[in-house]
């Protein structure tokens, strides 16, 4: 469990020296760049990784909420700070501000979705405007005091990307370290958490006790990160890196490292763009470069990519058309040539009467035709088609396969229904052999010494039955 | 600081009737946000409509309404359909698309405000804040009266929201609650749910910059939420959120102004304080609703616990009493075999002496008459259960104690009969203890019955 999570521990080191390197040429060792791309990275890692759990567990939005819930905590911390002769506009005072009001919120959240008939959206949407709600009122308050503007604060909201300071990041660092930590000591538990949580509490895991945690370090990412990129987009990070990882694995470990690698690169890019060019908010250039990632993920990736999708159901199809073609051809010939043992290659078949077997297009109907004429598994004489050899074959063994099936949903159609996928590639796949074997004797009493079985349902009505499945 | 000397109803009437307006519109397209699951969209279109607003100002090199009103509006719409784009293509759950399509539109927004900040007074701060307190300074006059415009808008949209869902309550019903019903019924839960959508984002925009976006998102949700604690009725649903909505408005209004002067401070944000008042409505109706409340839920849970553990109690003290083990009736006793804390044995104990089912003699309980008769139906229950679970239902014998347990409490005197005639009259359960005649009386008396 430890091992995987060297590659990042040593990309965070290592990524200090290199992207010094980099900016060195680029940006002329800059060292308050430094520090913001150097912070922000740190901040993509951390938020990266928490985001894969919550995205898991279906509450991408969490952080929404909780972002939000921090502001009350913000502000009353700057209203109360100078009772306890404290600056109100130190870090660590409005940081703690913010860490109790967001954890006020996320057990307000739990409560209300286990307490009450609520669904956890309506849980979330309530917490956050009612929160923030809450912190417009009490800065309101913070405004007319006499301890002067409260411009400082604002930052909270939409963050001030380009005035972090090395304090800034050794915060985010240890907001990191301690997810981390976390993450990787709850790791079973949490990879529970987020694909069985019944199963989880049956193993006698406290769900809700795990998703305090999981909440816990959102609102720890989150208030580090609220400065730094601001509130609306710290949940970009949140949601962002973690949706585009999904799209490239099924495993929760690559998952969640990808999604850090994908947030500190984000981040990385982000900050070094709006560093290079004028009048970019850096907090806004990082979101939209990890839009770019997403969008990019979205689309070629090679888990649940779109464009793989697509790919993969026009192969399909183009599967099933072959099938559906090659035996229509084999059924039709069949069935013009009763009295004979079985059709021969040279039989010609009209396309027409091909075309009105299914409901296919007639363009769809000719494309495949083509594809197998150039296969040779079929010739076309204008207008009509026929078998070649290899295409009776073929056409034999698929037409058998699917007489085979259709005994076998007939003969053991309880059985079917839960361990047959009929789209399977052929039935040795998905039958074992002794079944396969006890259809076979069974079609022995169709059996007329055809090589073929006779279609356990007749052959007088060809273009309904193959109509029909 | 006197509070009334602050109250001008020029001023707050207006105000108020501006966050009324606002409530009652989104309390009626939110509660099929929150039917539907949606709660968080109203949240992801006010934010994603800034690239609308800046694009609409770039183009025009206007602040005018309008032009503002549709680009905010088109990209609110586009919101909608680009997270449902990404949940359907890209299989990416419902609060993940969102989440990706209204942060990256919403920096998109930044981005173009501060590639053209030198021309534009464009604050990214007013689609948040909001400011429902200069409500009464922008005026239309209206025959002879002064109305504000924001109320003027507020009103036209209310009244949009209020047709759409009356002329399309039943396909709003069918398509929040069934969706798949609705298509086969061939009503095109598609359509409807983009209209909705539609008419979230022209909410949205209409109260940026007058009321504030956080009193829309609030006021979407919360109302909605807290009646559905109320009621299960689509109607009274509708009826109760708008209520509550109007209500928390002028909640909010009157403490803005009241509450920070008892503690020195002059008035704070109305928005946000119409939010909080949501908000506090809402804790209240879900602790105290009379159905689906919290504290009703606890107390019945409570009470079923304790009027189980009473049978319980009469149930123990019957087999000890059988055993001749008198020793064992007393109240540590009890606590300890029960698995009960000692306050529940206190009460039910003093609730059974008082309703008469046990006597106490010392430390030691002994059953009356009438608590005999009781105590013998459960027991008769339990043994009868046990039976039943070995003979019929082919349940081993060492785990029908247990389900017999849970059973005796839900078994009547019908039920009794039924079981004793499956299990062909037994005298004695499977672990050899006799099974008690039938002591209640035989038209079927309610003892030892409840609803589960």
């Amino acid at each position: 469990m430890f091992a995987p999570w060297n590659p990042i521990t040593t990309l965070a080191e290592a990524a200090p020296p290199e992207s010094i390197q980099w900016l060195r040429v680029l940006l002329l060792e800059d060292y308050n760049t430094r520090v913001v791309v150097l912070a922000t990275t740190l901040l993509g890692l951390a938020a990266g990784a928490v985001g894969s759990f919550t995205l898991l567990r279906k509450r991408a939005l969490l952080g929404d909420a909780l972002s939000h819930a921090t502001l009350p905590g913000i502000a009353l911390a700057f209203i109360t700070a100078p009772i306890f002769g404290v600056d109100g506009k130190s870090l660590p005072v409005l940081l703690t501000g913010a860490a109790i009001s967001g954890s006020i919120g996320m057990l307000t959240i739990l409560l209300i979705r286990n307490l009450t008939r609520l669904k956890e959206d309506a849980a979330l949407g309530i917490v956050l405007s009612v929160f923030f709600g809450g912190g417009l009122v009490a800065l309101g308050i913070a405004q007319q005091m006499p301890e002067g503007h409260v411009a400082g604060l604002e930052s909270f909201i939409y963050g001030k990307t380009a005035s972090i300071i090395a304090q800034d990041a050794w915060w985010i660092a240890a907001a990191g370290a301690i997810s981390a930590a976390v993450l990787i000591l709850l790791y079973k538990e949490m990879q529970l958490l987020c694909f069985d949580e019944g199963f989880a509490s049956s193993r006698g895991y406290s769900t809700i006790g795990l998703d305090f945690v999981l909440m816990a370090m959102v609102v720890l990412v989150t208030i580090v990160g609220l400065q730094a990129v601001g509130l609306v987009l710290m949940i970009a990070l949140l949601v962002i890196p973690a949706a585009a990882a999904r799209f490239w694995t099924s495993s929760m470990l690559r998952m969640t490292l990808l999604s850090a690698v994908i947030g500190a690169v984000s981040c990385m890019v982000g900050a070094v763009t709006s560093a290079l060019a004028t009048r970019l908010p850096s907090g806004a250039m990082i979101v939209l470069v990890s839009a770019v990632f997403f969008l990019l993920s979205m689309l070629l990736g090679s888990r649940r990519g779109v464009v793989v999708q697509a790919w993969r159901r026009w192969r399909l199809r183009r599967r099933i058309d072959r099938r559906h073609v090659l035996r229509g051809i084999y059924e039709l010939a069949e069935s013009e040539r009763r009295d004979e043992p079985e059709p021969v290659a040279s039989q010609w078949v009209p396309i027409s009467k091909l075309l009105a077997m299914r409901t296919w297009s007639s363009m769809r109907l000719h494309a495949e035709i083509k594809r197998l004429r150039q296969q040779g598994m079929v010739r076309t004489r204008n207008g009509d088609v026929t078998l070649t050899s290899p295409g009776l074959l073929e056409a034999i063994r698929l037409t058998r396969e699917h007489r085979l099936w259709e005994l076998y949903l007939i003969t053991h159609a309880d059985v079917a229904t839960e361990r047959v996928d009929r789209d399977a590639e052929s039935i040795e796949d998905c039958l074992e052999p002794v079944m396969i074997d006890e259809l076979e004797t069974l079609l022995d009493q169709y059996r007329t010494g055809d090589r073929v079985p006779v279609s356990p349902h007749g052959l007088t009505d060809v273009s309904r039955t193959v109509g029909s499945n | 600081m006197d509070a009334t000397s602050t109250w001008m109803w020029q001023l707050d009437g207006w105000i108020i009737a501006a966050g009324v307006l606002c409530a009652v519109a989104s309390s009626l397209v939110g509660n099929f946000l929150v039917l539907r699951r949606m709660s968080m969209l109203g949240d992801a279109v006010s934010h994603a409509v800034l690239p609308g607003l800046a694009a609409a100002f770039l183009i025009t090199g206007s602040r005018q309404s309008m032009p503002m009103f549709f680009g905010a509006a088109i990209v609110g719409v586009l919101t909608a359909m680009l997270s449902q784009w990404i949940r359907n293509f890209g299989k990416v759950d419902e609060g993940a698309s969102m989440g990706v399509v209204f942060t990256t539109l919403f920096a998109l927004g930044l981005v173009m405000i501060v590639r053209a900040a030198d021309s534009v007074d464009l604050d990214p701060g007013c689609v948040l804040y909001g400011a429902i307190e200069f409500t009464p300074l922008d005026t239309i006059r209206l025959g002879n009266l002064d109305v504000p415009r924001v109320v003027i808008t507020l009103g036209v949209v209310t009244i949009i929201n209020l047709l759409f869902v009356l002329l399309l309550y039943k396909e709003l019903k069918l398509t929040s609650f069934d969706p798949a019903l609705a298509d086969t019924m061939g009503l095109r839960s598609a359509w409807v749910h983009y209209a909705l959508m539609t008419l979230v984002a022209i909410m949205a925009v209409a109260s940026f910059e007058s009321v504030g976006n956080i009193l829309v998102v609030a006021m979407m949700v919360v109302p909605a939420a807290a009646a559905s604690m109320l009621t299960n009725r689509l109607p009274w649903l509708i009826v109760a959120s708008a209520v509550i909505g109007a209500l928390s408005a002028v909640l909010g209004q009157l403490t803005a102004i009241t509450l920070p002067q008892s503690f020195g401070y002059g008035s704070t944000s109305t928005s946000g304080m119409m939010a909080l008042a949501a908000g506090t409505l809402f804790m209240l109706v879900a602790i105290f609703s009379p159905h689906h409340g919290v504290l009703v839920a606890f107390l019945r849970h409570q009470r079923l616990s304790l009027s189980i553990l009473g049978e319980d109690v009469l149930a123990y003290v019957f087999r000890q009493e059988e055993k001749g083990n008198q020793k064992e009736i007393t109240s540590d006793w009890m606590r300890r075999r029960l698995i009960a804390s000692s306050p529940a044995i206190s009460i039910v104990l003093a609730w059974q002496r008082l309703t008469g089912n046990l006597t106490r003699a010392g430390d030691q309980y002994g059953l009356t008459d009438q608590g005999r008769i009781t105590a013998a139906s459960l027991v008769r229950s339990h043994r009868l259960w046990e039976q039943y679970l070995v003979d019929q239902a082919g349940v081993t014998s060492d785990r029908i104690h247990g389900m017999a347990e849970r059973l005796e409490h839900f078994t009547d005197r019908p039920f009794r009969d039924e079981l004793e005639r499956q299990t062909a009259f037994p005298s004695s359960d499977p672990h050899g203890s006799p099974i008690p005649a039938e002591q209640s009386s035989p038209p079927p008396t309610n003892s030892g019955t409840r609803q589960p």
